[in-house]
């Protein structure tokens, strides 16, 4: 906040004016209202940190100071604390092919991660460190081999295409996959994914899909594997060509080097993408989300297979059954036929012998009727009689024989059994079965 | 995966969700603010969705739909989110996909997928599909999958609305870090520019959308904000002022095609109508005329017609009254006068209208900066003004941990004691009947605070008194003159010169001091001449003041502390 600039100028201190050490409290500030202030802009950011912490305005002010300052010194002395090998720093220049350019600028730690800045820091501490001038300055030999190696170092590091080279066959940077036996024992994902985090290095598709966690979606999990099946590698083994005789001597020589060079490099390239095929098949097989995923398709499709067979079998199970129905009904209509034509035929023959039964009470009725006769009866008087009966027996079903035998039976007066046999053939006149005057007999 | 919600990997943007219109943005590296276009070419994306055939449309794409496909074309839906149905005005989706109640939410019927069936689709699904294009569009731009961003909301969205937003952006996979308030976005993408300075402000954000208008007056204190009052009105509104103008283009159309019917009244005229009538607006606050033109508007016939500025300033007055007043009625409810107003914001895409400026600069005295296109050529494009706001808001807590945003922007964090009245010195004299009270911290400040005040000194130097007191502002009405004198003063409006005058006939307003109680007092001896006395205040938020009284350049110096008067005051 600027400050506040009053032009108007201050009053005059007024005579006899005096307090103890110039200050005198007179009032109080009147009571606040609280409001709510909006959470938004650095300012708030400030205001935030400041209420957060209890600090005051000042001592916001030095911490955060502190804060930015600590922040450039922890890069500075990040470079240059790591310890340099005695052994290194005897080396001949001349062997700066097998020379480890990270150690030689004491930038292990990033390798391939370095960055073009970081590289040149790097180099500026190891030239104040190791220049040849100090070292002779101190009374030491003028021994600037080590130097040679740093400046070498420096030099293919900060070519794009010398560090490629490099990096290629930097193996210092590989890191060596794990072993069946330690990647089942539950870190899998934390030693594989290194693995493939340093194998990535020299992909040309940046940036490489991570190995993931065990919670990784199976979208992810193809995604990994299809990457790193399809890896497009920039990796080259010219760095480790043998050297090219470059007197114009013998050119045939020359040549015959090259070659070899050519065919090293490409059996290399060969070897080097086999073995990364099976660095990724090796850990397919270990990965457990695999079968995790082929498990949850298999269950998934079983349960489908399963609810189809379910439903078949229900179906023909129902089928089955309705036949079956359908069999018992039409046995039992079957024998409910037969049984009810036995009993026809039974109830027929049974009436055909009553009728028979029947037949001969009333004729045996109408001899005891003295055949309808008063007093003996003549030849001609029966055979009438028994002539009238047999026809009125023809023209009377069962029931009414049945009937008429009932009114017959102990009758034995001849004139109870004429006056039934009478009333017989009225009724068979009114039904008009029979003619007057047909059965005289019984007139 | 898991990186999604590690701090270091979000990419966060700023989104401003409107009802009409949205915007997204991000911040450079340099820290400017950039509103991103959709692949459209877009910088204000209407928040339209339609479908046709099962295909989603979005934007202004969408927004074309709504001629030929209104019922499967969803518009106007930001305000319905979180929402119960009975709750919602479906004033400006009538020409769109209508609201419908689904359970206790809001729900549109459309087609929208390919088969032949309507699907009631939750404000919600829309809302989140809506997010998941400007996330694409947004990540399309920058490259690199968006992950969180701040979005902007209205002042009087409930937490019921922000938790359903909170709730639709997730779906759509975006984390929202933080909700702001529309207008604090706008005053913040002002502060942030590189020449703004820091001062102590009232800021109105007078926001004049297309569905509603909101007017805030905001307190801003050394770039502190305090929302002081809001006023929000859903009458005097952008599509408003397009139906001024269809009413006019219409009436134009029907004097000239007497036997043809009123495209008003015609579904599809209506909506061509509408459309070229916001195309027209829009020209208008660029150009001086405009050229109306719809092929077939209704029954086949095309008509052409022209508008000029003056026309359409004539047929919107009304309304441009109406905001105006509002504003002044914002401003009062803040218990404050015009002359206290420092600047006025105006945002929304309609704030583009050089009218709405006029008319609102007309209301307020000369004091008051307007910052709107039409009256100052670095203001901000007003359509941009919450989503630049919220984008810097973004770049400045991307790197925190949710939990730590939700621990800053808790109540224990932002609520705090404002100054109730200012706190200042009495200059030239020290009898609190002629001194004069010039502030040094002004009321509404949010404590604690710390001011330092550079003050002169009479010329001769020698001793001098340091008054320290309260102030209330005063407005001082005087008549006009019967003989004005020129004035030629511009001096900003803090120097209350008593002979400050205009030569209007109208009755003068000016903001004047009264000196209120008195705090302290301090003497600094011997002061050279020509020097100036520095007065450093720090208030604590338990209302105790500790004073610092040096030369500047001079050594040593009186120190005095104010005990904190919460104390004091319980027992007085």
């Amino acid at each position: 906040m600027a400050t506040v600039q009053i032009s108007l100028p201050l009053p005059v201190l007024p005579q006899g004016w005096t307090a103890e050490k110039d200050f005198k409290p007179i009032g109080s500030l009147s009571a606040a209202n609280d409001r709510n202030i909006e959470p938004v802009g650095h300012h708030f950011l400030a205001h935030a940190r400041r209420k957060r912490h209890k600090r005051t305005f000042s001592e916001d002010d030095r911490i955060q100071a502190q804060a930015n300052v600590k922040k450039v010194e922890d890069e500075d002395d990040g470079e240059i604390s790591e310890p340099e090998d005695p052994l290194m720093l005897q080396r001949e220049a001349k062997d700066w092919k097998g020379q480890d350019h990270y150690a030689v600028l004491g930038i292990t730690k990033y390798r391939w991660r370095a960055t073009e800045d970081q590289i040149k820091k790097a180099h500026r501490k190891k030239v104040l460190k190791h220049h040849p001038d100090k070292k002779a300055a101190k009374g030491g030999t003028e021994d600037d081999q080590f130097f040679k190696c740093i400046q070498k170092a420096t030099e293919v590091l900060l070519d794009p295409v010398k560090r490629r080279q490099f990096d290629s066959v930097d193996e210092a940077a590989d890191v060596e996959p794990p072993s069946k036996k330690e990647s089942q024992k539950g870190n899998f994902y934390k030693l594989w994914g290194k693995v493939f985090e340093s194998e990535g290095r020299f992909s040309t598709n940046q940036p490489v899909p991570k190995l993931g966690n065990d919670k990784s979606t199976k979208e992810d999990v193809e995604n990994f594997y299809n990457f790193w099946y399809n890896f497009d590698s920039w990796r080259t083994f010219e760095y480790l060509d043998e050297d090219v005789p470059d007197d114009n001597e013998n050119r045939d020589q020359k040549r015959h080097v090259e070659r070899k060079n050519q065919n090293a490099r490409r059996k290399k390239k060969t070897e080097d993408t086999a073995r990364l095929r099976k660095l990724v098949d090796d850990c397919l097989a270990l990965d457990e989300r695999i079968k995790k995923f082929r498990q949850a398709e298999n269950a998934h499709k079983n349960k489908r297979r399963l609810e189809k067979e379910a439903e078949q079998k229900r179906l023909a199970e129902e089928a089955a059954k309705a036949k079956e129905e359908e069999a018992r009904l039409q046995a039992e209509k079957e024998a409910a036929e037969k049984a009810e034509k036995a009993e026809g035929k039974k109830a027929k023959e049974a009436a055909k012998n009553a009728a028979k039964k029947n037949k001969r009470v009333i004729r045996a009725a109408v001899k005891d009727g003295n055949y309808f006769a008063s007093g003996d009866a003549s030849a001609s008087q029966i055979d009438a009689a028994l002539n009238d009966v047999d026809a009125i027996i023809v023209k009377l079903d069962n029931e009414q024989i049945a009937a008429l035998t009932a009114k017959l039976n102990g009758k034995k007066d001849a004139a109870g059994i004429k006056q039934v046999f009478q009333e017989e053939v009225k009724s068979l006149i009114a039904a008009g079965k029979a003619q007057e005057g047909e059965l005289k007999s019984l007139a | 995966m898991s990186a999604e919600n590690d701090p270091a990997q979000r990419v966060a943007i700023g989104i401003s969700f409107g009802n009409s219109y949205s915007s997204i943005a991000y911040t450079t590296g340099e820290g400017k603010a950039e509103v991103i276009a959709n692949e459209d070419g877009d910088r204000q994306i209407p928040s339209f969705l339609s479908y046709v055939g099962g295909e989603e449309l979005h934007g202004g794409q969408a927004k074309a739909q709504i001629v030929r496909n209104a019922k499967n074309t969803v518009a106007y839906f930001r305000d319905f989110l979180g929402q119960e149905f009975k709750s919602i005005d479906p004033t400006a989706a009538h020409q769109s996909a209508h609201p419908v109640q689904h359970e206790s939410t809001v729900a549109f019927k459309i087609q929208d997928t390919e088969e032949d069936k309507e699907n009631e689709v939750t404000v919600a699904d829309i809302t989140s599909r809506h997010l998941k294009r400007l996330r694409q569009s947004a990540s399309d731009y920058l490259g690199k999958q968006v992950t969180a961003a701040v979005v902007t909301v209205p002042t009087n969205f409930s937490d019921a609305q922000k938790s359903a937003l909170n709730k639709a952006a997730k779906e759509a996979g975006i984390e929202v870090l933080q909700f702001i308030n529309e207008p604090v976005a706008a005053v913040l993408a002002y502060d942030a520019r590189p020449d703004a300075k820091l001062a102590d402000k009232i800021v109105v954000v007078a926001d004049l959308g297309g569905t509603r208008s909101d007017v805030a007056v905001i307190a801003s204190r050394g770039g502190i904000y305090t929302i002081l009052a809001t006023v929000h009105d859903y009458e005097v509104t952008g599509l408003k002022l397009d139906q001024v103008l269809m009413d006019y283009f219409a009436k134009e159309f029907l004097k000239k095609n007497k036997s043809a019917t009123d495209p008003r009244e015609d579904t599809r005229g209506l909506a061509k109508l509408k459309l070229e009538c916001e195309a027209v607006k829009k020209a208008l606050s660029i150009g001086s005329s405009a050229n109306f033109s719809v092929e077939s508007l209704v029954s086949g016939i095309d008509f052409t017609a022209t508008i000029n500025r003056t026309r359409y300033d004539l047929l919107g007055n009304k309304l441009f009254a109406a905001f105006s007043r509002l504003v002044l009625h914002a401003v009062e409810k803040a218990q404050l006068d015009p002359l206290d107003v420092t600047e006025i914001i105006l945002a929304g895409g309609n704030a583009h209208t050089p009218k709405v400026a006029a008319t609102v600069g007309a209301a307020f005295p000369e004091s008051t900066t307007i910052l709107a296109p039409s009256t100052n050529p670095s203001a901000i494009n007003p359509s941009e003004l919450p989503v630049r706001g919220a984008a810097i808001q973004a770049s400045l807590i991307e790197e925190f941990d949710l939990e730590d945003i939700e621990q800053s922007t808790h109540p224990m964090v932002t609520v705090t004691p404002h100054l109730s009245q200012a706190i200042g010195v009495l200059c030239i004299s020290g009898e609190e009947s002629s001194g004069i009270f010039h502030p040094i911290v002004d009321a509404e400040t949010s404590l604690p605070v710390r001011r330092t005040a550079i003050i002169a000194t009479p010329r001769e130097g020698g001793d001098v008194l340091i008054k320290l007191a309260e102030g209330s502002r005063h407005i001082k009405v005087t008549k006009p003159e019967p003989k004005p004198k020129k004035e030629k003063d511009e001096d900003d409006e803090d120097d209350s010169d008593e002979d400050d005058e205009s030569d209007e006939e109208e009755e003068l307003r000016e903001k004047t001091w009264k000196v209120g109680k008195i705090l302290s007092e301090a003497a600094i001896r011997g002061v050279k001449k020509g020097g100036k006395v520095e007065v450093q205040i720090n208030i604590g938020a338990d209302l105790g003041v500790n004073a610092i009284y040096r030369e500047v350049g001079g050594k040593g110096g009186v120190r005095g502390i104010i005990q904190g008067s919460k104390a004091a005051n319980g027992s007085a």
